[in-house]
């Protein structure tokens, strides 16, 4: 008759996983990483001479952040909560007042009804050396909610749900219909803080 | 004649641990799934600021991180307590990012290259002033993916 093999103890193996779990839990993070993306523009080539961009004045908002973080849009002193409206009404211009950005219309793949008429505005930002960081990301932070919300608009209206429930092909007509067009300005050192 | 038998000291039967590890088993694997290597040690302190519009990173393999932010206390006395740059484990000035983005761009594949992401993670407290440095170094290098950290408010 075969001998009965003993029963391997398995109580330290708990242990063990124990041990290895410690190990995990100190050395690793949760992967939670979230911010605001964005695109910087080239450096100009210092041999190319500078073209003189011929931007209608009507479609560029200048948002103007000075060193004690006081926020200015256009030609008027307003404060972050009266931001995302301005530019709202900046970009969609829904009363085709001929001081708000003018718009072309232009033929987007695969939207159904062919062409959209696109707002030309441009949003520059500028900063001062002495802008805390909290206040440019609060007003970074602004813009995007801006277009955001016009895109969810017109998805709503276009195809009954928000931006983010629609699929890749549907978001990008509406990417190509309301673009994010901020231009982050060359900096300019204007009154210095410190 | 009794149905039950009664009397006699009755064990306390032991309780199978066998199980234990299978839980505890199962919760090694959760943590190694969610959780990340942590790359670098935080010499200064960042804060990042509040923001309900982010989006969240996709790839975290192409993503370089570089830290904006007061040195922590123990290099305070070393280092003084003025926002400084951290890239991987050292302090280091605007002259420096452009060798960490090279070799950022060298550790990855050709074809990542293009999709390479910086991550500017600058304290909350922070003037602009060194942040548009940084910016301005990473134009330079052509690295212009940037992502600026924020977080979720809470709610």
């Amino acid at each position: 008759m075969a001998k009965k093999t003993p029963a391997i103890n398995s109580s330290s193996t708990a242990d063990i996983a124990f041990l290895l779990l410690c190990y995990f839990l100190m050395t690793t993070t949760m992967g939670s990483h979230f911010g605001l993306s964005r695109r910087l523009p080239p450096m100009p080539d210092p041999n190319q001479k500078v073209e003189d961009q011929k931007v209608n004045r009507r479609n560029i908002i200048v948002v103007k952040i000075n060193s004690a973080d006081r926020i200015l849009a256009g030609t008027d002193a307003i404060d972050v909560s009266q931001l995302k409206d301005k530019i709202k009404e900046f970009l969609s211009n829904p009363a085709n007042d001929p001081n708000l950005p003018e718009k072309e219309v232009k033929e987007i793949e695969g939207y159904s009804k062919g062409t959209y008429p696109v707002s030309k505005g441009v949003i520059s930002l500028q900063n001062d050396r002495g802008t805390s960081y909290q206040a440019y990301i609060a007003v970074q932070n602004e813009l995007v909610k801006a277009v955001n919300e016009l895109r969810d608009e017109f998805s709503m209206r276009e195809f009954g749900k928000v931006y983010s429930y629609l699929d890749e092909d549907q978001q990008k007509i509406v990417r190509d219909c309301i673009p994010q067009n901020i231009s982050e300005a060359e900096p300019k050192d204007v009154g210095k803080r410190r | 004649m009794s149905r039950f038998k009664k009397g006699g000291k009755k064990e306390m039967p032991g309780i199978t641990s066998s199980s234990l590890s299978d839980i505890v088993f199962m919760l090694l694997f959760f943590f190694m799934v969610t959780t990340q290597m942590r790359e670098t040690e935080q010499k200064v302190k960042v804060t990042t600021p509040e923001a309900s519009e982010v989006v969240k990173l996709e790839r975290k393999d192409l993503n370089s991180y570089i830290n904006i932010g007061s040195p922590t206390l123990q290099y305070q006395g070393q280092y003084g307590t003025d926002a400084r740059i951290q890239l991987n484990d050292a302090f280091r000035t605007t002259d420096d990012i452009r060798d960490f983005i090279a070799a950022e761009r060298d550790a990855l594949s050709e074809a990542d290259r293009q999709l390479m992401t910086v991550s500017i993670r600058a304290d909350q407290d922070v003037r602009m002033g060194i942040v548009t440095d940084v910016k301005q170094e990473l134009r330079r290098c052509s690295a212009l993916k940037i992502m600026y950290s924020a977080r979720k408010p809470a709610k």
